[in-house]
């Protein structure tokens, strides 16, 4: 009974590729589709550190797959001001933690870009990063920074989980016309799935069902989707237990009618994040659901997020650090045993 | 025009001190040869970024006085609509991109239009001013780097009115002559006297030569002087008025006008320009005043169709 873990229309022709195989197709696409795309970042030339952008600049060449100096704030900017004028740069920040040397032009600037003018513009640029933990990464290269981004207005904010969204988010990314940022997750670049071939764009503020279920909804993005598939699966074998579990995909916008509906039949929510839970999307996503669907909730809104101290590096304590599949059937149980 | 920018910030003034504009304002009275120096020779093509001492560029780069008085006030009709205010003027439609109030911020995007206009082919180059205070901040550096590694067409133009906000200059420089840093990135620079606007113009339209011939950037500093505080009610106790009046000796404005007299212009045609700009520019102080605020429910009018319409 699970659901495929990409939601692929079963007509769609696919094949078999990494999430970091998938985004990079749907950056070669888009540059052959439109000239005026134009990757910046750091070391992307020779494919970058996770190779997305691997093979490009033996296609397009060094004045469309643009290697930049280490200076995260002046490329940023330099971007912004090119999306101005015509381009529709993409960018690339090797980690997310490096967006905080970026901050001002990231927050400051590019959300208030649009409004500050007589003459309107459009906004395309795309900003590409990766985050979380993949092993001993260390408290600089290992931080959940997605909540950042939600807060101060300005940004569409994805997070792909499958490899088929990963193509297909980063693809509406780089044709929306404003500000887009599509956060990867590094754990996930070698993972397989299914992916669709030729144009194919999932569009931003919908939530996928990636599985069914009547007992309690499991919500989540990026990495965190593989460990409410999985806990799924345990609670359905050991416990009896039917969870519903929706990827949200993107976080702005928020598919929050997805989540509502779910949870009117389930009348039970865990929500599940690497991020700490201090300020985060799952104290939104919470706060929503009370406003919308409090009395549908037959027992408290839980969440699974990660801890809210640096992430250590010795891998215990990053073991430690991180949510894990048994917390998140921990915390289902609970909620439906208490319902 | 120097006597449109005189005038707009002696109007700025009054208007603040009446609770007309809200907010502080940075005002660039005494500086004005800088702005108009430099874009009297740049083209339509070319794109400007500046900063939240914004009048003079706006004005000198064709924004008209009731539309910037219309921001200054908040009015719906003002030039960003009443969203930005002061220190936050932009009108693509010129190219020019929205004055900045983070120092040195507005100096990526320049070279990002830069970056644009050369890889789209099109004609034009990007001008950035920035004040003394910018060049201690990393960004200029990162962009001088880029643009002198990519060879961007921008012209990087710093105002050097002697204060860092409420700092002399000089105490936060590490070097004599703020022109010199350029040399790190390797970027041709040059000084010109920034209380002297022919002096100015001749500076930049070489710049802007070697800019448009070769493609690769240059770094312009003018030395100038504001005669008001960094912001409204600034009560600027790091100066003496003594200073200020020795800056006044070399008014840019006053100089120029020597200058026109000793070459045959009478009198009359001088007083002439002066009384029918200030009279344009009080004009529109009034057009603006009478301009509409705009509704709440307005907000949402630039905002994205995902944002949450509800507190």
């Amino acid at each position: 009974m699970v659901a495929s873990h990409t939601i692929v229309n079963e007509q769609l022709e696919t094949v078999t590729s990494t999430y970091a195989q998938a985004l990079n197709a749907a950056l070669s696409q888009e540059m052959r589709r439109d000239a005026r795309v134009t990757l910046i970042g750091e070391d992307i030339g020779i494919g970058g550190v996770y190779t997305v952008t691997q093979g490009l600049h033996d296609e397009f060449g060094e004045h469309r797959v643009i290697d930049t100096p280490i200076s995260e704030a002046g490329f940023v900017g330099i971007a912004a001001g090119a999306a101005v004028a015509g381009l529709r740069p993409v960018v690339e920040l090797m980690f997310a933690d490096f967006a905080l040397v970026a901050a001002d032009q990231l927050l400051n600037q590019i959300p208030k870009l649009q409004l500050l003018s007589a003459g309107r513009y459009d906004l395309p640029i795309t900003i590409r990063t990766q985050q979380g933990i993949s092993g001993g990464g260390g408290p600089q290269h290992s931080q959940s920074l997605e909540s950042l981004f939600a807060h101060v207005p300005g940004f569409a904010v994805a997070l792909p989980y499958s490899a088929a969204d990963a193509k297909g988010l980063l693809t509406s990314a780089i044709r929306m016309n404003e500000p887009t940022i599509v956060i990867e997750h590094k754990a996930l670049y070698f993972r397989r799935g299914e992916v669709p071939v030729g144009d194919y764009a999932v569009p931003f503020g919908q939530a996928a069902v990636l599985r069914h279920g009547t007992d309690v909804t499991l919500v989540a993005y990026s990495q965190a989707v593989g460990w409410c598939l999985q806990a799924a699966e345990f609670l359905a074998e050991r416990y009896g237990i039917s969870a519903e579990v929706i990827d949200l995909r993107t976080i702005v916008p928020l598919d929050i009618e997805s989540v509502v509906t779910s949870v009117r039949s389930t009348n039970a929510v865990v929500v599940v994040q690497e991020a700490g839970g201090m300020a985060s999307i799952a104290s939104e996503i919470i706060a929503q659901l009370h406003e919308k669907c409090w009395s549908d909730l037959l027992t408290p809104a839980r969440r699974v997020c990660g801890l809210d101290i640096p992430v250590p590096y010795s891998r215990p304590l990053e073991r430690y650090w991180l949510p894990s599949v048994q917390d998140v059937v921990d915390a289902a149980r609970e909620a439906v045993e208490s319902k | 025009m120097m006597h449109r920018i005189r005038s707009f910030e002696s109007h700025c003034e009054r208007l603040f001190r009446d609770a007309k504009i809200d907010g502080a304002m940075h005002l660039c009275a005494g500086q004005e040869a800088v702005a108009v120096g430099v874009c009297s020779v740049m083209t339509d093509a070319d794109a400007l970024s500046f900063t939240y001492r914004s009048h003079g560029w706006a004005l000198a780069r064709g924004i008209s006085p009731v539309s910037l008085f219309a921001e200054c006030m908040g009015r719906r009709s003002g030039v960003s609509k009443g969203r930005g205010g002061s220190k936050h003027i932009g009108d693509w439609s010129r190219r020019i991109l929205p004055s900045n109030a983070i120092v040195a911020a507005g100096v990526p995007l320049a070279a990002g239009v830069a970056l644009a206009t050369k890889s789209l082919g099109e004609p034009g180059i990007s001008v950035v001013a920035f004040g003394d205070g910018a060049v201690n901040q990393g960004v200029l550096h990162e962009t001088m780097t880029m643009a002198a590694l990519w060879q961007l067409p921008v012209l990087f133009v710093c105002e050097n009115n002697q204060y860092a906000e409420l700092t002399p200059t000089m105490v936060m420089q590490p070097v004599a002559r703020i022109a010199d840093r350029a040399a790190a990135s390797g970027i041709p620079a040059v000084r010109c006297d920034g209380m002297d606007v022919e002096a100015v113009r001749s500076a930049a339209r070489e710049a802007c030569a070697r800019i448009r011939a070769d493609g690769g950037p240059v770094f312009l500093e003018a030395e100038t002087y504001r005669y008001s505080g960094h912001m409204t009610g600034d009560p600027q106790k790091y100066r003496t008025t003594e200073e200020v009046d020795r800056w006044r000796t070399r008014d840019a404005i006053a100089r120029l006008e020597d200058r026109l007299v000793e070459a045959g212009v009478p009198h009359g045609a001088l007083s002439e320009v002066r009384e029918s700009e200030t009279t344009a520019v009080e004009a529109a102080a009034i057009q603006a005043a009478l301009e509409e605020t705009p509704e709440p429910a307005e907000i949402w009018e630039s905002a994205p169709s995902w944002s949450r319409a509800t507190r």
